[in-house]
């Protein structure tokens, strides 16, 4: 027989769960649902627009009962649970029905607060929570028309302004000096509290309610000093409490809410709870981000996969008045520590306030333009290094010059027939009609829907932004992002584990860490087996079926199938013999085209995969081997003439263009990983745009780190100066390690650098010398194994059958 | 021996002879043919063409019951050679039988997808 799963609470945590649950394991319970209210599952969040008379009820239903019936879940709404009888494992609702429960779920959300004031509980004064409240406003509005909101935070404005469009007369009576203190600051608060003016609200500030006057129905309001505001209907919008009588009366420890652990279990372990009922690490929630990240763990655990864990979420506010934008994240008040950045136009309604701590976004209040304010909660929670972009912050993403951002700032204002996605050509609209007509919520599902953003990655701004704009609170940026559709853990946790638990093989990662599917997929694979690598060079075993086709046969594959051969070009010098040998090679294998790469290298196309290993061996015994220009290695070291003929030149570019190579070949990496020497700061070479970068100079070499070229430029950053061309390789060499061991699979040196902070690397680099020692130790013990030429045993015949066909059959 | 026998079996090699999670390639007059061998040691073939454009997907990395092919990432269904969703297409199959460890195909596509849809 199944277990028996009980859940009590028909609303967004609770519901969420159980559909994070049907991902997992869809017939794992008997599961039956009780609700206090009389309706499915439905958004909560669009009360507002429902009150407003944007949004009618039957559009912000979640849930219908035909989905409750397809999944087999018992739904007894309008039926509260009265008892639960932890003993017997049973609850009880009002009418008298009962459920057994294997695990009980609670998720019974928060009530609002009413004041405790004479009066209180006279016809006319509501909070404002549920449909019901909203049908009593409505009602209000139909019948009177002096409503009068008791706090001016964020349900209160939204309730107000509800009302103001059904065409009442609506006065907000605030207890602080400023609407909206705790997500705003006074001077975001004021030109709020002007525009919402405009519209016709009416306030009263400092101002502490008495009594509530009337007799059956309120018609007025007392204050502390005495005076009074007519009033036929009052909302208390002054914040909410936990429901957790039916939890405490039931002998589960509570505080403020209901105490879970990280896997969102109550102290009775069979018991589980979820949603803005509950007190986390000392937290409550009130906003549905988070609380759909513990329903994502307790879904996991409710599962019993036993890895999710749930610690804590950082959260932003939107007000959702139509006409206003505003948003606010994190630490918006700043402190001793913290510095902050501005821009302010009062007469263009802007208002931008940043706040940094140790060159980190710490918080964020923007007035009047919003468009970047994910983009500056995702700099947050990922804990990135600003310093570089401090200046233009500001202006926001559309500003640092990024061509794949460019579009960025208006995405809101974008005709429908505007290409996002260049690589795939798909347009805003179709992305919009995705979002909606599929309800699609990530980027991913996007991604998987239309193809926007699904290869060069470089709009994917872009597509959180019309995400954020179609879905409006709905959208929340996700936080660590699981290493691929296989796992819930992060590329951080997967190395930690590989580290810790010396893990060395691709299946051994998938046994002690839970993988999702049987042998991982396209994507994880390939990251795993290079973690492995990284950690283990001398333990791991390479997995050639978890290597993408170019790695497995050391080739890049093209269009057509076939492939391309690119020789080793030291340090871009090259010889007649070298020459020869590749116009032979070129001549014998009767090559598609041979072609100088970008790369100082020339490459032969068109070459049949049969024939790889011949023309191979062929280029090995001429004394050529692989220029590993289809992996995520170590691909090319240019370098310009230098001193030895051009007039210019400071120091011998090409010959330590060639040393740099010969220690660095072979070496497997994050992502493609390029060098460059220029001879002196003309820069012929284009140091600047490499991964590593030396620009010689009179004294010495300058050493440059984090540039590429590709779909968006980054010139480097300057590592420091060094004397001697042993310097230059052992920072070579400790810079290379670095990224190796740190950055994430497909994570190139700019991005990464950029994610860590060019302090970060200093500090390990330049400031600790036998810190980048052992890098430097570390890297050449992992070069031992991988200096041997690829080619060159392929042409002897290892892994022959990767390039014979099995067998031919009548051809 | 005759290599193909009244029912269009064709022996074509032995287990050992097509890596775990890889495939070999197997060039017929219908065209090249790539078969694969999952974790579970199960044998599946398709016509190794990708019907997005054209890719060789003996060339991809199969996972499950699943290959993902090389050029742009497009994943099949190795039993039927569906295109797994959101994007659409099929490549025709191929019925695979393995005899001890000898490995037998059938040059007859299984129904389902028609050459034309996976062109
Ligand atoms: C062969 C070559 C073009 C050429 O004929 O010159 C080339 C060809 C490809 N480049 Fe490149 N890139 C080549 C030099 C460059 C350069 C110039 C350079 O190396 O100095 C750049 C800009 C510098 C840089 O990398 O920062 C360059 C930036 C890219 C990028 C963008 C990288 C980025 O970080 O944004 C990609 C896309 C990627 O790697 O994801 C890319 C990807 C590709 C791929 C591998 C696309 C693919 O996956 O199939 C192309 C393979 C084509 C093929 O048929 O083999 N190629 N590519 C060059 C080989 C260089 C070599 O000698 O090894
Ligand atoms: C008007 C409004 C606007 C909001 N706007 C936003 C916003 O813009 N962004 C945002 O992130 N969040 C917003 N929120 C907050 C968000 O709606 C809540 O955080 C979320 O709904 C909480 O989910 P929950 O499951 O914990 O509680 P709920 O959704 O309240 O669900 C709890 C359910 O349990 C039922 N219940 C309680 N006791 C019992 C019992 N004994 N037996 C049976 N059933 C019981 C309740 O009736 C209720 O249906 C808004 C809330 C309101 C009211
Ligand atoms: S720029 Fe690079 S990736 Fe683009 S077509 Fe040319 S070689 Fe291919
Ligand atoms: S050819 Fe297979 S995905 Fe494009």
């Amino acid at each position: 027989m199944k277990e028996r799963l009980v859940l009590i609470g028909n609303g967004m945590a609770g519901i969420r769960t159980l559909e994070e649950l049907f991902k997992l394991d869809p017939d794992k319970y008997d599961i039956t649902v009780f609700g206090a209210e009389p309706h499915p599952n439905y958004n909560r969040i669009l009360l507002s627009p429902v009150l407003a008379g944007e949004k009618a009820f039957d559009e912000i239903v979640l849930n219908s009962r035909e989905w409750y019936e397809e999944n087999g879940i018992t739904l007894r709404t309008g039926s509260p649970v009265m008892r639960i009888d932890r003993v017997g494992r049973r609850v009880i609702t009002a009418d008298g029905g009962e459920a057994g429960y294997d695990r009980l779920l609670i998720a019974t959300g928060s009530t609002p607060f009413i004041i405790p004031v004479p009066g209180a509980e006279l016809e006319g004064v509501i909070g404002f929570r549920d449909i019901k409240d909203v049908e009593l406003m409505l009602a209000a509005a139909r019948q009177y028309r002096r409503a009068l909101v008791i706090g001016g935070g964020l349900l209160g404005l939204e309730a107000a302004n509800g009302l103001i469009k059904q065409g009442m007369d609506v006065t907000v009576v605030h207890l602080m000096e400023s609407l909206m203190e705790r997500q705003l600051d006074q001077t975001a608060s004021a030109l709020l509290k002007s525009s919402l003016e405009a519209d016709g609200m009416k306030f009263r500030m400092e101002a502490q309610t008495a009594a509530i006057l009337g007799e059956g129905r309120v018609n007025g309001v007392r204050f502390a000093d005495g005076s009074e505001l007519d009033a036929d209907l009052v909302v208390m919008a002054v914040g909410i409490r936990p429901s957790i009588t039916l939890a405490r009366e039931a002998g589960i420890y509570c505080e403020r809410g209901i105490v879970v652990n990280d896997t969102m279990q109550s102290f009775d372990p069979r018991v589980y709870a979820v949603g803005e009922c509950v007190q986390h690490r000392g937290q409550c929630y009130g906003l549905v981000a988070p609380l759909f990240e513990q329903a994502k763990v307790c879904a996991n655990h409710l599962a019993e996969l036993g890895y999710g864990r749930y610690t804590g979420s950082v959260t932003s506010t939107k007000l959702k008045v139509t006409g206003i934008d505003l948003f606010s994240a994190g630490n918006f008040m700043g402190d001793d520590s913290t510095e902050e950045i501005l821009f302010q136009d009062p007469a263009g309604g802007v208002y931008k306030k940043l706040v940094l701590k140790d060159n980190r976004i710490a918080g964020a209040v923007l007035y009047g333009e919003t468009i970047d304010g994910a983009w500056y909660f995702q700099l947050m929670r990922s804990g990135t290094d600003v310093s570089e972009i401090r200046d233009k912050l500001l202006f926001g993403q559309h500003h640092l010059g990024d061509s794949g951002h460019g579009g960025q700032n208006q995405a809101s204002g974008m005709s429908d027939e505007a290409q996002v996605c260049d690589c795939n050509g798909v347009c805003k609209g179709d992305i919009v009609k995705a979002i909606t007509g599929k309800g699609l919520f990530t980027v991913d599902d996007v991604k998987a829907h239309t193809k926007a953003g699904a290869s060069c990655g470089s709009c994917i701004g872009l597509v959180e932004q019309i995400l954020g704009s179609t879905l409006g609170s709905d959208y929340s940026v996700p936080e660590a992002k699981p290493l691929c559709k296989c796992t819930d853990f992060t590329h951080d946790q997967v190395k930690q584990a590989i580290r810790e638990q010396a893990l060395t093989s691709v299946r051994a990662v998938f046994d002690k860490i839970e993988w999702r599917t049987p042998d991982g997929c396209h994507v994880c694979r390939p990251a795993i087996n290079y973690y492995l690598l990284a950690a283990w060079p001398e333990q791991a075993e390479d997995d050639p079926q978890s290597r993408f086709i170019n790695e497995r046969v050391h080739g890049n594959i093209q269009k057509d199938g076939s492939f391309s051969v690119i020789p080793r070009i030291w340090g871009g010098r090259t010889t007649p013999d070298e020459l020869r040998a590749i116009a032979d090679a070129a001549e014998k294998f009767d090559v598609g085209e041979v072609h100088f790469t970008g790369g100082q290298r020339i490459n032969m196309l068109g070459v049949k995969k049969q024939d790889l290993p011949a023309i191979w061996a062929f280029l090995a015994e001429r004394g050529m081997v692989s220029g590993h220009a289809y992996g995520k290695a170590l691909r090319t070291v240019k370098s310009c003439v230098g001193s030895e003929w051009c007039r210019f030149g400071t120091q011998d570019s090409t010959g330590l263009g060639i040393r740099l190579e010969e220690l660095t070949w072979g070496s497997w990496m994050p992502h493609k990983f390029k060098m460059a020497v220029s001879g002196c700061p003309r820069n012929c070479a284009e140091a600047t745009i490499k991964d590593f970068g030396v620009v010689c100079i009179d004294s010495g070499y300058e050493l440059h780190i984090g540039g590429n070229g590709g779909v968006k430029v980054r010139a480097t950053d300057v590592l420091c100066r060094v004397t001697s061309e042993e310097e230059v390789l052992e920072y070579a060499a400790a810079f290379t390690q670095l990224y190796r061991e740190d950055a994430n699979y497909l994570e190139r040196t700019a991005p990464w650098l950029e994610r860590v902070g060019l302090n970060f690397i200093k500090e390990r680099l330049v400031d600790d010398p036998e810190r980048r020692r052992a890098l430097y130790d570390r890297f050449l013990v992992s070069q031992q194994r991988s200096q041997e030429d690829p080619w060159a045993a392929r042409g002897k015949g290892e892994q022959a059958h990767e390039f014979k066909p099995l067998k031919q059959i009548g051809v | 021996m005759s290599e193909v026998s009244k029912d269009n079996w064709v022996q074509v090699g032995r287990l050992e002879d097509i890596p775990r999670l890889g495939s070999r390639v197997v060039e017929s007059a219908a065209g090249e043919l790539a078969l694969f061998r999952t974790s579970d040691d199960q044998l599946f073939a398709l016509l190794n063409r990708c019907p997005h454009k054209r890719g060789p997907l003996a060339d991809g990395i199969v996972h499950g019951h699943r290959v993902t092919c090389p050029l742009h990432n497009w994943v099949l269904e190795l039993e039927n050679g569906e295109v797994v969703a959101p994007d659409v297409g099929c490549a025709p199959s191929y019925p695979v039988r393995l005899d001890g460890d000898v490995v037998y195909l059938s040059l007859e596509p299984a129904a389902g997808c028609s050459e034309k849809s996976a062109a």
